[in-house]
């Protein structure tokens, strides 16, 4: 399963994210491989917002599908 | 880049002195820190070779230094690699921490700890926590970071005083395991201490510097700060309520495609009221018309005409038409600079109040299909304004080809705000449907061209990640700070580039290549373009200033068809002198060229398949 697929109001794990500056880029805003997140938003075709707690992230429907997920 | 291990420039310091450096994610009130330790003896400068300012200032026997907000120390963009000097070369560092934001803030801190810094952490928005129903343990916190923690409200004057206090005894604080042992294996290897830490994870600039090899540790060593971070998080933080305020409602709204754009549309509706007719209209009229125009030219001509004629050669580049002393000035600091500082100013409100992120996002979607990602709205919000300054805003996109996508749309499609008081002046009479079919038409063009230079260039676009920081009410005063810079490096940067263009085009006007060119193009403009022989003269004009062309398009005896065509081929190609020679700064020449040129193409091929079709 791939972030893209998340739903409104879901909540996600990320398993793995394939590009590693990406991945280090995205570490240090608290996307990383075994951090639990809700997707708070989706926009029509667009990108996904990502949130945890406070944090708020949004991520390009693009890169949405690199990055792989489960379902919580 | 790479060799300006140095550090920032100082005027006026002793090197000897110690250095504070301020450090933080971006929009945490660092800047309040910074005037409340130097007042107002502050200098700032352009950090070599990047679009960063870095502001210095003195506060007791420190050297006080202000850094871009980044969300790590790397070098994945220019704020960064600046950052990141500054931090290396710092004897403490003051990090101020969003409190609302700790499991993104406590990265960049975690990150100065492992690097060796004597840290002193300011835990700023304390306000904001309690608003939101958020308990923070601040004794653990300090207790776990090893380094004093202090809550303060710097909006509010609340903490400042204690975080001066205990800048004296800043300390080092307790590295993420595991980090120490990594540590030994590098400290004799490099120059400076706490560049081992970048070493380690494999920043290229520090690796090259130091002639080390990658280790391959990046993400082991991020994966364990973030596993820390969040460990620190959980332990220190209480009573999470969870109810969404109002703000995060907001931000969701901004969003939102049925709320969003609705709320982008009047956002745009202000931006063009304020700079389109208030800035362009009213305050150019003062600036150009009765200052520049008025006082300063007929003052300057007179002056110099004492001494060199106007006919001259000399004369001619410096009081002429387009001259040095006249044109140059009246332009840069009548025209531009006032678009500029409103442009800014707007610019900086919505960047710091978390709205642009979120019109980013709003617009992500749209911007993908012509090979770009959300961020690349800023130049284009800014095209709308000045395209030289928007051409130079382009940097900050992720890629060199989404520099040249956006750099190839702002010139062909975006019309600059000095055009486009003259295209509605001109096109309001006829109607809404000739300005339904010019914006069609514009619209089409930015999109095939966007597609197909996606299609065309090699390479991959960057995808958007951004963080959506929580929606504040600016602060008046950093506003005005920002817009000042901005505006200050964007004159210093542009008048150069422009003086140059004007000093080419006095050239070819007193060498008769000008008029050339004129009786060259003017067949094209009767046969091709069906618009009268005067046009020609309006559209060399455009080369130089893109108002100037289309200005000289009013004093036409033109049919409603005529004027339509003749405005889509002046939007369309090229922009102004300065742009021209701003776009040969920034790409590469064969690129620039071919940017240049194709623009001309594309406005002389839409141009004349619109006139056969409709006159």
């Amino acid at each position: 399963m791939t972030l893209d697929k998340a739903k409104r109001g879901q909540e996600i794990e990320i398993i793995s994210i394939l590009d590693s500056n990406i991945k280090a880029q995205a570490i240090r805003l608290g996307i990383f491989e075994g951090a639990r997140l809700v997707c708070a938003e989706k926009l029509p075709a667009g990108p996904v917002i990502l949130q945890n707690k406070m944090q708020e992230i949004a991520v390009g429907r693009n890169l949405a599908r690199k990055i792989d997920i489960d379902f919580v | 880049m790479s060799t300006c291990h140095s550090s920032v420039k100082m005027k006026n310091v002793e090197q000897n002195l110690k250095k504070i450096v301020l450090a933080g994610n971006p929009n945490v009130g660092k800047s309040v820190f910074f005037n409340s330790l130097t007042g107002v003896y502050v200098d700032v400068s352009n950090y070599p070779g990047t679009t960063v300012d870095i502001s210095t200032g003195k506060y007791k026997d420190y050297i006080v230094i202000d850094t871009p907000g980044v969300y790590g120390v790397s070098s994945f963009n220019d704020e960064e690699r600046v950052a990141r000097d500054v931090i290396i070369n710092a004897d403490i560092v003051l990090n101020v921490v969003d409190a609302l934001h700790l499991q993104r803030d406590l990265f960049l801190t975690q990150q100065l700890i492992d690097m060796g810094k004597s840290v002193v952490v300011a835990l700023n928005m304390m306000d904001e926590v309690k608003a939101n129903g958020i308990d923070i343990d601040i004794q653990r916190l300090s207790d776990m970071l090893g380094v004093t923690v202090i809550p303060t409200i710097a909006l509010k004057n609340q903490g400042l005083e204690e975080v001066k206090n205990h800048i004296a005894v800043a300390r080092q604080g307790n590295k993420t395991e595991g980090i120490e042992e990594l540590l030994s294996q590098y400290k004799d290897k490099v120059k400076v201490e706490s560049e081992a830490l970048l070493v380690l994870e494999d920043d290229p600039n520090i690796l090259s510097r130091n002639h080390l090899e990658e280790t391959g540790m990046r993400e082991l060593i991020y994966r364990k700060r973030r596993a820390r971070v969040d460990d620190v998080v959980s332990q220190v933080i209480r009573n999470t309520n969870k109810g969404a305020s109002f703000k995060t409602k907001l931000g969701r709204y901004m969003l939102r495609p049925i709320t969003g754009i609705p709320m982008l549309l009047v956002v745009l509706w202000v931006m063009y009221e304020f700079i389109g007719v208030f800035v362009a209209q009213t305050v150019v009229g003062i600036t150009e018309e009765s200052i520049m125009l008025g006082i300063y030219q007929p003052f300057i001509v007179s002056l110099i005409s004492k001494f060199i004629s106007e006919q001259s050669f000399l004369g001619h580049i410096l009081i002429g038409e387009f001259g040095l002393l006249t044109m140059t000035p009246v332009y840069v600091f009548g025209l531009l600079l006032p678009l500029v500082i409103g442009f800014y100013l707007l610019l900086s409100i919505m960047e710091d109040s978390g709205y642009l992120p979120r019109i980013a996002t709003l617009v992500d979607r749209v911007l993908t299909g012509v090979g770009l990602n959300g961020r690349a709205i800023i130049p284009i919000i800014l095209g709308f304004g000045c395209i030289t300054m928007a051409t130079i805003t382009t940097r900050l996109l992720g890629t060199r080809r989404e520099r040249v996508i956006a750099t190839v749309l702002l010139g062909l499609t975006i019309p600059c705000s000095a055009q486009l008081g003259v295209i509605i002046g001109l096109i309001a009479p006829l109607g809404v449907k000739y300005l339904l079919i010019y914006i069609v038409i514009i619209l089409g063009v930015f999109a095939l061209s966007g597609v197909f230079l996606n299609k065309v260039l090699p390479g991959e676009s960057s995808d958007l990640l951004i963080d959506l920081p929580p929606l504040r009410i600016p602060r008046v005063s950093n506003v005005l700070k920002k817009t000042y810079t901005k505006s200050k490096m964007f004159i210093l940067e542009a008048t150069p580039l422009f003086a140059l263009g004007a000093l080419l085009i006095s050239i070819m006007q007193f060498t008769g290549f000008l008029n050339r060119i004129q009786e060259v193009i003017a067949p094209l403009i009767i046969g091709w373009l069906k618009l009268p022989k005067e046009a020609a003269t309006a559209f060399i004009m455009g080369i130089v200033r893109r108002d100037f062309g289309a200005a000289g398009l009013t004093d036409l005896a033109m049919t409603p068809e005529q004027v339509l065509v003749s405005l889509v081929t002046i939007t369309l190609f090229v922009p102004c002198v300065a742009s021209i020679m701003v776009i040969f700064k920034e790409r590469t020449k064969t690129e620039a060229a071919l940017i240049w040129g194709g623009s001309f193409i594309v406005a002389f091929l839409v141009g004349g398949l619109l006139a056969q079709i409709i006159i």
